[in-house]
């Protein structure tokens, strides 16, 4: 038998060592995220899923589900907090949805959409990201990252490669590559790699299939991403195991 | 500097030894790498990969990572000016421009010829003898023009720093009240002989019985924190001693790791044998590199003493070894987690707890981290009994504090007070008058004003890990606050997006509002940066940037509102001034060229 919490009134089941997040998703509960991935180790670097337990807030993507806890989540002090949070995203990288290749399959513009997102709120910071196109088959825009590091994580854990790394700290982090020469060439990256498929925005794009799908008719553009995102929340066991998992445990 | 393979290959070899070919050294063998090639070239860092047999991004990951670490040429002299307002109030910033004018070079860049660069770091500790600086990671005090001047004859002539005059490099303890710690005669191994018949249960419920709180600034109980390490189950319990004194505006563990180093690694000893640990680490910050090498000469004696080591003095089963690590310029590593990260070789940022380094600490095992002073309590603490040091301070916070004292202040230094002692009594001892405010255990504590001077130190008023910086009524608050929130900006880890960008906004705001931009948009923008910051970062180093503002805003309001325009919204930006290239294309310069302005 399972225990259970509540979240914006609605019983909760969950397992022993499911994070908040992972047992809402299971349990056909949204709650929106960001950074947050159901075949990887919650990360809770992008606070999205931020909800309020007892007064207190939490990433609910990391925070361990105890029995009788009372979560709020959809509510409009915390909708706010989270329409910040995406406006600072925006302001912090080079976002210009009209000509990005993942318009309509985008989580970021998805959420923007979703919470109702409709200024910039914050001077944008214009950072200077030149894109890497030096792989024949893929290319590197680093102005749309949002440093959510997916594919840190999916060319680590899952394909043993670790060509994605953070460097630099605070305001300056940005994503890197396994090279000395910093060009993707340089790695070993293949097509069918899983940190191929785990970008949210449109960082690491496939070359040469741009706009094959009309904007208008991709994921998002269909149905908002609150809609969808339970269809991605069966997840593996095995892997949104212990909290142990939260951490970096060897 | 160009990089050379070879050079690598011959300081890496013996450096690796030394630290075994272990990647969960990388920081040390970074630090030591660097010093022997003066940066870390892009091949030296392909090549450390390959012997650690990990990858380069990863290393380049955490190199990256720390001021102190450069991925680029930084001059055959890096110097770096201590920028916390203190610095700046003994006047800092006009000594870097002298000294930038002299040797020719702009601040944050490396001179032409590769010899110099200059710029600003975060606060070094040396707030009682300001303004300071580093050279080469070595920290110079006292800074004045004629100082600053000689220092840049000597980078000009390339004379090597060990030929500089030793008085540059003079640290002063500048001990101005004694009490508790500083006072005490312990003689190595005093405390540990008690201890050793007590056994650790009875350690444990001594430190308990005293109502020992962490000195850190945080004030968790120290007897309940050693009792959940260990209970908690693991391959190995360890002790790690925060010595990564970043705080701006704190200086006494520089204090007591040169005046009572003994005493600090007896508390960690007797921290071992309470909790069962074999191992422990001092981090200490790399601004305190130049102690290294004293520190290391104690441990030496007290091996030699049998105080660490295997069956320490004689007791069988009870061995301990003491390891130092360098930071390298990381504020974020003062948070116990991020120093656990930092000590096993990775980027400083904070775990997601629970769970907590007392059950999943370094390596994943059960760890105790406590501060510098907190070690010395201990060891005082059981020496003299919980009743008896129970009865010093007051009912919440037992024992003694050490103040680091900077500021407007005729006797900036270190004095140490039963807690309970109010703000004003630590003025009039320093010899503080007119003091406006004072900034209470630095830029994330709390700033008090005049009224509420005869606020209490203490857990139950004024929790404080040290710092009482002090302003007189010549001081512009706003400038003080706009310091705090430039330091969070740049040390922001950047894990988690509302301090990685927020802390920059507050930065952008703040900047804005000096230049005579701001607006009451821009006080109401700050208030909501604010409440984003303290309610979804993931430390309390993103819970607390804004702080500054906030309490300044609260007492000093005017020195805000006297920067405002009275808009209820200004750009950051000059519309006009965007056309300027415009005009100057199409060689117009009339009245239809131009905006109109919005007043004046």
């Amino acid at each position: 038998m399972s225990d259970t919490f509540q979240l914006d009134g609605v019983t909760v089941p969950f397992e022993q060592g499911q994070t908040v997040l992972q047992a809402a998703l299971a349990g056909d509960q949204y709650i929106p995220h960001l950074c947050y991935h159901p075949e990887f180790k919650p990360h809770g670097s992008c606070k999205l899923c931020t909800i309020k337990v007892n007064g207190r807030t939490a990433a609910s993507c990391t925070m361990p589900a105890e029995a009788g806890l009372n979560i709020e989540s959809d509510i409009e002090e915390l909708n706010a907090l989270r329409r910040t949070l995406v406006q600072m995203l925006f302001a912090e990288g080079n976002h210009f949805c009209p000509s990005c290749e993942k318009s309509g399959n985008c989580m970021l513009q998805a959420l923007g959409y979703d919470l109702e997102v409709h200024t910039a709120g914050f001077r944008h910071m214009y950072p200077d990201r030149p894109v890497d196109a030096s792989h024949p088959d893929i290319l590197l825009d680093f102005n749309r990252c949002i440093l959510c590091e997916l594919c840190v994580r999916a060319s680590g854990e899952v394909d043993g490669k670790n060509v994605f790394a953070l460097s630099g700290r605070g305001i300056t982090k940005h994503l890197i590559v396994n090279a000395e020469s910093g060009l993707l060439k340089d790695t070993n990256i293949e097509l069918f790699d899983k940190a191929m498929q785990v970008c949210p925005v449109g960082v690491i794009l496939k070359k040469g299939v741009g706009f094959s799908q009309p904007i208008g008719e991709r994921r998002y553009d269909k149905s908002p991403i609150s809609a969808q995102a339970l269809q991605d929340a069966p997840r593996d066991p095995e892997i949104s195991g212990s909290c142990d998992a939260c951490e970096d445990a060897p | 500097m160009s990089s050379d393979t070879g050079l690598t290959v011959a300081c890496l070899a013996p450096i690796l030894s030394r630290h075994g070919h272990n990647a969960a050294n990388l920081l040390q063998i970074l630090i030591e790498l660097q010093e022997c090639i003066g940066y870390l070239p892009a091949d030296s860092i392909t090549h450390l990969a390959e012997q650690l047999a990990i990858p380069r991004s990863r290393i380049e990951s955490v190199a990256s990572f720390y001021s102190f670490l450069n991925l680029k040429p930084h001059g055959e002299y890096r110097v770096l000016f201590s920028d916390n307002i203190t610095d700046r109030m003994l006047g800092s910033t006009e000594l870097m421009q002298k000294m930038c004018q002299q040797l020719w070079v702009e601040p944050g860049k490396v001179s032409e010829d590769g010899l110099v660069s200059i710029n600003t770091t975060s606060c070094t500790g040396m707030c009682d003898q300001g303004p300071a600086m580093l050279v080469n990671g070595c920290a110079i005090t006292r800074l004045t023009h004629q100082r600053v001047q000689e220092i840049g004859q000597l980078i000009r002539n390339r004379t090597p720093l060990a030929e500089w005059p030793a008085d540059f490099f003079r640290v002063d303890d500048d001990i101005r009240r004694g009490g508790l710690l500083l006072d005490n005669k312990l003689e190595p191994g005093e405390v540990l002989h008690v201890a050793i018949v007590l056994g650790a249960d009875k350690i444990i419920e001594e430190i308990k019985q005293a109502n020992l709180r962490g000195r850190g600034g945080a004030g968790f109980p120290t007897g309940m924190k050693w009792e959940g390490c260990r209970n908690a189950k693991g391959n190995a319990h360890y002790v790690v001693c925060n010595a990564d004194e970043g705080e701006p505006g704190t200086f006494k563990d520089r204090v007591l790791l040169t005046r009572q180093a003994n005493l600090v690694f007896e508390g960690m000893t007797l921290c071992a044998l309470a909790v069962g640990a074999k191992q422990g680490f001092v981090y200490l910050r790399g601004e305190y590199q130049y102690m290294l090498e004293p520190l290391q000469a104690v441990l030496q004696r007290r091996c030699d003493s049998n105080l660490l080591g295997k069956h320490i003095l004689g007791q069988a089963g009870f061995d301990f070894d003491i390891t130092i690590h360098l930071g390298a310029g990381a504020y974020i590593c003062g948070e116990e987690s991020a120093l656990i990260e930092s000590l096993e070789g990775k980027r400083g940022v904070p775990r997601n707890r629970p769970p907590f380094p007392v059950t999943h600490g370094y390596m994943q095992q059960p760890t105790a981290v406590d501060n510098v002073e907190t070690f010395c309590q201990a060891a005082v603490a059981l020496h003299m009994g919980a009743e008896k040091y129970r009865a010093i301070g007051t009912e919440k916070s037992a024992g003694s504090k050490l103040i680091s004292v900077s500021g407007d202040c005729p006797r900036p230094g270190i004095y140490e007070y039963p807690f309970g002692v109010t703000v004003r009594e630590v003025l009039q001892d320093c010899g503080a008058v007119n003091t406006l405010a004072v900034q209470i255990s630095g830029p994330s504590g709390v700033c008090v004003a005049e009224h509420e001077f005869d606020r209490k130190l203490g857990f139950e008023d004024l929790p404080t890990a040290g710092a009482f910086m002090v302003f007189d009524d010549s001081r512009d608050m706003f400038e003080v606050a706009r310091n705090y929130v430039h330091f969070f900006a740049h040390e922001s880890c950047g894990f988690c997006t509302p301090c990685r960008v927020g802390t920059s906004m507050l930065k952008q705001t703040m900047d804005k509002i000096a230049a005579g931009l701001g607006t009451q948009y821009d006080l109401a923008e700050v208030e909501n940066l604010d409440h984003v910051l303290q309610t979804t970062s993931h430390c309390g180093l993103g819970r607390t940037a804004c702080n500054p503002v906030l309490h300044t805003l609260k007492h000093f309001r005017p020195a805000y509102e006297s920067r405002l325009k009275s808009l209820s919204f200004k750009p950051a930006f000059d519309l006009d001034g965007a056309l300027a290239r415009a005009r100057q294309m199409t060689g117009r310069d009339d009245a239809g060229a131009h905006l109109k302005s919005e007043e004046s």
